[in-house]
């Protein structure tokens, strides 16, 4: 995300940037209708007690009250955090570790970094109905242990309320790693290869100088990774509507899910605003620091 | 067959009555997608075709819960449909005061729907302000028990005639190998489930004063405790019911590997589809065998306002051939249901229908829970019975509390 | 169009972070058949195995007939190979009376994608430009707001948004969604375009002034040829990221106009008696399908598109 400042900045006469201020109208208007309009919008109606259509009868906190007492919104944040914290934990170690041994020289790299790439092409839709289905205890994995002899063998994510988010964490890995090695391989060829030199002449094990000395070099890959993938996350949506609609029993709710149900299904639309506006707080609470250090605290170029 | 000919007729007679206006194509939008369904649809198609005009199918998979926000957010948006299908009862409640709903009063006066429809509790659940919104289509009732005659005869025991049979046959079926009791993982089957145990259980009153009145004292009284024992039997007998779709749940009924459903009239459609004879393939228990009790909700067409005359005029055509006497009969036959009219011939109804039409005849009806709660509460509901029916280290106390406030915020 | 080595090295420039795919730096493996050796390539494998398992689940079950999947196992090949199901997901399978399968959605997805692509990929190289060489005052506040606003849940401005598309006039049609697309692709191809021109070297920008071409003309005749790869990559991320996309689908299209992802889950969800899964899977990867050829067709570039692209998520 480097930008280089080097082009002459125009004298800010009027006339001479019309065609540039006209040309950047549709980001303007994007910008400021659009994301800081409609989010403004979005938070004002949450302290309103719109139903089916929006209409501003202030009801002060009501809605953000009912919110947090419902068991199903607790449950939703729940399993974004147990889904959000083990899909990082998990997506960055198998994705390093992937991005590592493919970093070793060895032969094939453009086949293996395809095959581990592909899923990311594909939808969350397709992935959660292929996953639906290899998870489908009466066809899938489950049957298939069974068949083999082990009759007691018991893998039913989709349909057990305990473990339902790990089967959506599994099609989330699956989908989802194959960016994070990416990105990660682009950190390692970033580092210069004198480290490794000096590294081996010093003797150093390959995997300490991996933890001691590329790790920390990487860290500025690290967090864009994070902000990336973290933002990405706080969406989840379609995967959970396609391998489970959230069940079993509401189960593996999410909160975007939540936010649909409750302002076009419920007809309840506050709610859904208000549902919204928590999850932008906890977007900001990942991003704003990011967006500081990236943009604000220190002067590039 | 005959009720092709006849809806055919009828319809182009209504054509006729509406004057010389311009063919258009209507765009309806719907939920009906299983087997049975599809079917009835078709009936209505065919009849609104024949009347010069075209129907444009807007079908949208998988039920109500994620048809009716596409149906609002487009009607809401400016882009709405010609006509569209909503539960009897409060789903476009907001819909008509907005001012985004064709107003039908003049049609009804003129075809006197008064006098035909019944119960009457379907026009007053259309009419807004002395004001007619929406055309019900069809009377369904929730509380049917659907037994798999084959599952109990593979159990040994003999076929329930009430609910504490069949509960009392559930460990029978489950040593069978059976599910005991099929219910699909959409949350609206969980609550309907609940809320046909209500007055199987706890009877008429009490349903009303809960629903009706939204009374917290009734709802977290000793009756209502009741139903949730009820309630948690039926979860217990569920627990291996792994089937998303209702129509799937129904199935496993028709199969034979489930005993029994606790679902609409409209699972009769599916029954029908699968070639299944009532009383000898299938049995059908209303009001669980208990308290025979059925509620007259259904489905309704709603008609937004369009600046298209020519749409506006076929939206009254589409409207009469819905109510068609023949289109009634071959709709409700496919799905089902019962017709809306007390005027028609219903002789080709089977023993399941009759019943219902008998129950219906004596008057022991109770409302919708779609006519007496807002989408809000009953989304609330959903939330906890899906929950209850899939948790079972949810107590049924607990359950009841969160019911009961619930029911105390209703409006 | 040059081949793609250039286009590789000429998109090497556009972002550092992602751009060092061209040589491994990790220590030297040994050559023979040592213990690390079979150590990597054998974790390597087993990995690309897990990986490949459900494209061969998927493609092995589209394959089946129904008895056969009901019997058999589902890493099993078909014993009888049918293309039945593939028939049916694009051709016959139902939604309500609409029994014209998977088709119909394919067509509206193309008819999404194309508009959506180019008006959304000129929209952002415009501002791009407009950013890195004509910069106004204000204009890193927008840009900023821009970035930071890719990163607002959509859920937060749905609603707004039907409301803004209802005031024009648009909701429901199909230029609705373009502008829909064209709106959250925003950041990230402003971005993609901003530092890719802010790279151009200047003497050439500085020249064409003094020749006294103006926004437009320095635009269409210098920038554009130039940009050629980053306009690749842009279109790669627009292609996939518009093909698979359901939220926007669903909520700003109307049934006649759905994209295939939301058929899809249509068809899936339609259930008529007991699931096809055989044509359900075939259905799955027919959907699938046009982002996996972009994908295997692109290659390097779609790695270096998803890098720069990942921002939205």
């Amino acid at each position: 995300m480097s930008t280089s400042e080097t082009i002459a900045r125009r004298p800010s006469q009027l006339f001479r940037n019309l065609s540039a201020k006209i040309a950047s109208l549709p980001m303007i208007l994007t910008a400021l209708v659009v994301f800081l309009g409609s989010t403004a919008w979005t938070i004002v109606y949450s302290f309103t007690n719109s139903k089916l259509l929006p209409r501003l009868k202030f009801v002060g906190l009501d809605q953000y009250e009912r919110l947090w007492a419902q068991s199903r919104w607790l449950t939703s944040i729940e399993n974004l955090l147990v889904y959000g914290v083990l899909s990082l934990v998990f997506s960055f170690i198998i994705g390093f570790i992937l991005a590592a041994l493919l970093d070793q020289k060895i032969r094939f790299e453009g086949v293996f970094r395809t095959i581990f790439l592909y899923p990311f092409a594909l939808s969350f839709v397709v992935t959660g109905l292929t996953w639906q289905w290899i998870l489908n205890p009466d066809f899938g994995v489950q049957r298939i242990v069974r068949a083999i002899g082990w009759t007691s063998f018991t893998f039913n994510p989709l349909y057990d309320q305990r473990i339902v988010i790990y089967g959506i964490l599994i099609a989330g890995l699956w989908q989802g790693t194959g960016l994070i090695m990416c990105l990660m391989l682009a950190g390692l060829r970033g580092i210069d290869e004198d480290i490794w030199k000096a590294a081996r002449v010093d003797g150093i094990p390959t995997w300490k100088t991996y933890v001691f000395i590329v790790i920390p070099m990487m860290r500025p890959v690290f967090i864009t990774t994070l902000v990336i993938v973290a933002s990405g996350i706080v969406r989840l949506y379609d995967l959970v509507v396609a391998q489970t609609s959230g069940g079993p029993g509401g189960a593996s709710e999410v909160p975007a899910k939540y936010v649909y149900d409750y302002m076009f299904l419920a007809q309840n639309l506050g709610q859904g605003f208000a549902a919204s506006t928590m999850m932008l707080l906890s977007v900001a609470i990942i991003v704003v620091p990011w967006a500081y250090l990236e943009f604000g605290g220190k002067k590039r170029g | 067959m005959r009720f092709e000919c006849t809806a055919a007729l009828a319809a182009g007679i209504a054509l006729g009555l509406s004057g010389g206006a311009q063919a258009a194509d209507l765009e309806v939008t719907h939920w009906w997608t299983s087997g049975g369904e599809a079917a009835a649809v078709a009936e209505f198609a065919k009849a609104f075709d024949a009347t010069g005009n075209k129907w444009i199918d807007g079908a949208i998979a998988g039920g109500g819960s994620t048809a009716r926000p596409v149906m609002v957010s487009r009607i809401t948006g400016g882009s709405p449909m010609a006509a569209t299908q909503f539960n009897t009862g409060r789903q476009a409640e907001e819909l008509v005061e907005a001012g985004l709903m064709r107003d039908f009063t003049d049609l009804a006066e003129k075809e006197d729907w008064k006098s035909f429809i019944r119960p009457v509790s379907l026009l007053e659940g259309c009419t807004v302000d002395g004001k007619v919104y929406c055309v019900p289509v069809n009377i369904h009732s929730w509380q049917w028990l659907w037994l798999s005659n084959k599952a109990f005869e593979d159990a040994g025991v003999p076929v329930p005639t009430n609910w504490d049979e069949f509960v009392a046959a559930g460990p029978a079926l489950e040593k069978a190998g059976k599910i005991p009791l099929a219910i699909g993982g959409q949350s609206w089957q969980t609550t309907g489930a609940f809320n046909v145990l209500i007055p199987a259980i706890a009877g008429k009153d009490v349903f009303l004063k809960v629903y009706q009145d939204h009374d917290a004292e009734a709802a977290a009284g000793p009756e209502i405790a009741k139903v949730f024992k009820a309630a948690d039997d039926a979860r217990r007998m569920s627990a291996k019911s792994n089937v998303q779709d209702w129509n799937q749940a129904t199935n496993l009924v028709i199969t034979g590997q489930a005993g029994g459903q606790i679902m609409g009239d409209w699972a009769q459609g599916e029954f029908q589809v699968a070639g299944q004879v009532a009383g000898k393939d299938y049995t059908c228990l209303p009001g669980l065998g208990v308290n025979e009790l059925i509620s007259t909700g259904g489905d309704s067409f709603y008609f937004p306002k369009l600046d298209d005359a020519d749409k506006t005029a076929a939206q009254e055509v589409l409207a009469s051939t819905m109510l068609n006497p023949a289109t009634q009969v071959a709709f409700n036959l496919k799905k089902g249901s019962v017709p809306v009219r007390g005027d028609v011939d219903v002789s080709a109804a089977n023993d399941c229908m009759k019943k219902g039409l008998e129950i219906l005849a004596k008057g022991n009806i109770i409302p919708d829970t779609n006519q007496l709660n807002t989408e809000d509460t009953n989304n609330q509901l959903n939330d906890l019975f899906v929950e209850f029916f899939k948790t079972p280290s949810l107590t049924p106390e607990e359950a009841q509390k969160r019911f009961a406030a619930i029911i105390a915020s209703a409006d | 169009m040059a081949d793609v080595q250039t286009l590789n090295m000429v998109a090497a420039g556009v972002d550092p972070a992602s751009d060092r795919l061209s040589g491994p730096r990790g220590a030297r493996p040994r050559r023979t058949l040592s213990r690390r050796n079979i150590f990597i390539y054998g974790t390597l494998i087993l990995v690309a195995v897990y990986y490949l398992i459900p494209l061969y689940v998927m493609i092995v079950t589209s394959l089946k007939g129904m008895p056969e999947i009901r019997l058999g196992n589902i890493f099993a090949p078909p014993v009888e190979i049918t293309f039945e199901p593939w028939v049916k997901a694009w051709a016959t399978a139902c939604t309500g009376l609409n029994c014209d399968g998977l088709s119909r959605g394919f067509w509206n997805s193309v008819q999404i994608t194309v508009p959506s692509v180019i008006f959304s990929i000129g929209v952002a190289s415009i501002n791009g430009y407009a950013l890195a060489n004509w910069r106004f005052k204000g204009a890193d506040t927008f840009f900023t707001i821009l970035i930071v606003g890719a990163f607002i849940p959509y859920q937060v401005m749905i609603y707004p948004i039907v409301i803004l598309l209802r005031e024009i006039g648009l909701y429901g049609t199909l230029w609705g969604l373009v502008i829909v697309h064209s709106i959250f692709g925003m950041p990230i191809l402003t971005l993609l375009f901003r530092n890719y021109f802010s790279s151009v070297p200047e003497e050439l920008f500085k020249a064409a002034r003094v020749d006294g071409a103006g926004f437009w003309r320095i635009y269409f005749v210098i920038m554009l040829p130039m940009a050629l790869p980053i306009f690749v990559v842009a279109i790669i991320i627009q292609i996939t990221g518009i093909w698979n996309d359901f939220l926007f689908g669903v909520i700003y299209t109307k049934p006649d106009t759905y994209p295939m992802t939301v058929q899809l889950n249509n068809i899936v969800n339609s259930v008529q008696g007991v699931k096809e899964y055989n044509v359900n899977m075939a259905a799955t990867i027919l959907t699938g399908l046009v982002p996996l050829i972009v994908y295997f067709v692109s290659g390097k570039l779609f790695v270096r598109g998803i890098a720069a692209g990942a921002v939205k998520g």
